[in-house]
């Protein structure tokens, strides 16, 4: 219950305290002495020691790169997938179109038709990579968890188009065999802890 | 007698330069891997087994790059320049005795490692080192471009105010001695000890200001990459600026070379270890502690460098020669 009176009060903790900061000396003999405490107070010395010490402890951070790599954050927005169903093998995607409506920088283009049994078929899908931001609203927005981003954020190639059509981002059908789709863990998924997260809403506000 | 003391001293002069132009590259090296332990990072790495061959790579990088000059820039002027920094770097060298004398095996012929034994050797070395200073004032004038101009007066400026404390912080152990050549220095530490523990004050205004003219870090004002791109050698590239580099790294040996000379006990044996040895130990510690120094502590400004140089450094200077001339008399 917030108390009204306390409501501007925004300190998260008790523990903060205002340093103590001493007038800067006007006389001529407080400077020499500020100077004499300075001299030989060691600080310089802490901070030799500081040094030496890491170099001791040789405790190297660097990490080198092409060889060694960084593990990365399941929502790690990198280059997009789509998945296809575990059951049939067909690509997830049903061609609703809303990652094209959402996509904030126009990037992505979706092209469908009418199958032969009155259902719809995605034609062709494209993300122009040269625009695309990752900013990860169509992975959120989709919901069949169709397109989602990938952990690939090493790609190289001579034309961005060779990353960005449809046979390109729907998961092989070698890999898809083999059982290696991984289910999308990332960005627009359910949290492991998803029951727990759900509140009850009253009917009646 | 005349023919062989000359081949001798071309010989002495040719091994100098190999092994101190040798020495300025490995101690980039080093210096780039001690700072990068100190920072936890790895340093060169790639280049040979643990990056050894960096030191190689960037040879080969600075003798093949473009010499670029300036269209307006003061061309003779600008040309010679670097060749100040290494040349003055180097001849001041002549007169520090950088081993004890020692004969050739196999032969009787003994060897005394220094290039001209002067009796003002002291005096030759630290007034051809402050002769270096010409190198980035010339370079900085001559280049057209407003940073080297500045760099190159933050450069005469420092250099100028701390060759008083150097000079000054010398006097005080000389007077003891009696004596400017650096063997007689070194001799006079044999019987009565170091240097060290009877001048302390002066030691550390020594190191000091051997680190001002030396343009190391506390003290690097002249290359502020915030604020003065590098200084005076903004407008250089390729070998010009290598032999900049060689220089520096060329006077920092000789600081140290004095610094042990006059203040650590010199070539004299400690204990069961050889005199050549313990000057290069000294030397090496020395060197260790620029680079330390360089991880370690933050630049100054310009100002503080100034209220160092004349309002503490020399003052504490002068009453040391004050209080050891007191105690000679």
């Amino acid at each position: 219950m917030i108390d009204f009176n306390n409501y501007n009060n925004r300190n998260i903790s008790d523990d903060y305290f205002y340093l103590e900061v001493e007038e800067p000396p006007v006389r001529w003999q407080d400077k020499f002495k500020r100077v004499v405490k300075r001299t030989l107070s060691g600080e310089l010395f802490v901070g030799l020691w500081i040094v030496f010490r890491e170099m001791i402890k040789f405790d190297i951070h660097t990490i080198k790169y092409p060889l060694e790599k960084l593990p990365i954050s399941p929502r790690y927005r990198a280059l997009h997938q789509i998945k296809r169903l575990v059951e049939s093998g067909n690509q997830a995607c049903i061609g609703c179109g809303l990652c094209e409506k959402i996509c904030i920088s126009n990037c992505i283009q979706i092209d469908t038709k009418y199958g032969s049994k009155g259902r719809k078929v995605v034609k062709g899908y494209s993300i122009n990579l040269g625009r695309c931001i990752y900013c990860g609203y169509c992975a959120e927005v989709c919901p069949e968890l169709a397109i989602t981003h990938g952990q690939d954020y090493e790609h190289v190639s001579e034309q961005r188009a060779h990353y960005a059509t449809l046979p390109d981002l729907v998961t092989p059908m070698d890999i898809f065999k083999a059982g290696k789709q991984k289910p999308y863990p990332g960005f627009g998924s359910f949290t492991p802890n998803a029951d727990n997260n759900v509140k009850k809403t009253p009917l009646a506000y | 007698m005349e023919s062989a003391y000359i081949i001798e001293t071309i010989i002495k002069v040719v091994v100098i330069l190999t092994i101190f132009s040798a020495l300025a590259g490995i101690t980039t090296y080093f210096e780039r891997k001690v700072l990068a332990f100190m920072q936890r990072r790895l340093g060169p790495m790639h280049v040979g087994p643990y990056g050894i061959l960096q030191v190689a790579a960037d040879g080969i990088k600075l003798f093949t790059k473009e010499d670029i000059v300036p269209q307006n820039a003061v061309k003779p002027i600008f040309k010679i320049a670097p060749v100040f920094a290494a040349a003055t770097a180097f001849i001041a060298m002549a007169g520090v005795p950088f081993l004890p004398e020692f004969t050739l095996p196999f032969t009787d012929y003994v060897v005394h490692p220094i290039v001209a034994d002067i009796n003002v050797g002291i005096l030759f070395v630290v007034g051809v080192m402050a002769v270096g200073m010409y190198a980035p004032l010339l370079g900085g004038m001559a280049s057209h471009n407003k940073w080297s101009l500045l760099g190159a007066a933050r450069t005469v400026i420092q250099m100028l105010s701390f060759e008083v404390v150097t000079g000054l912080s010398l006097i005080a152990p000389l007077m003891m001695v009696g004596s400017l050549s650096l063997i007689d220095i070194n001799n006079y530490q044999q019987d009565h000890g170091w240097i060290v523990w009877m001048q302390p004050v002066a030691f550390i205004l020594y190191l000091i200001s051997g680190y001002a003219e030396t343009n190391r870090t506390p003290f690097d004002l002249l290359e502020h990459e915030a604020e003065v791109v590098t200084g005076y050698a903004t407008e250089y590239s390729g070998m010009r600026w290598g032999l900049f580099a060689i220089g520096e790294y060329a006077n920092m040996f000789t600081v140290a070379f004095i610094a042990s000379l006059v203040f650590l006990g010199g070539f004299n044996p400690i204990g069961i270890i050889p005199g050549g040895l313990a000057i290069i130990m000294k030397v090496s510690v020395l060197i260790f502690l620029f680079l330390w120094v360089r991880a370690a502590w933050p630049h100054i400004r310009p100002d503080q460098l100034m209220w160092l140089c004349w309002k503490v450094l020399m003052p504490l200077a002068v009453v040391n020669i004050l209080i050891t001339g007191i105690v000679l008399l």
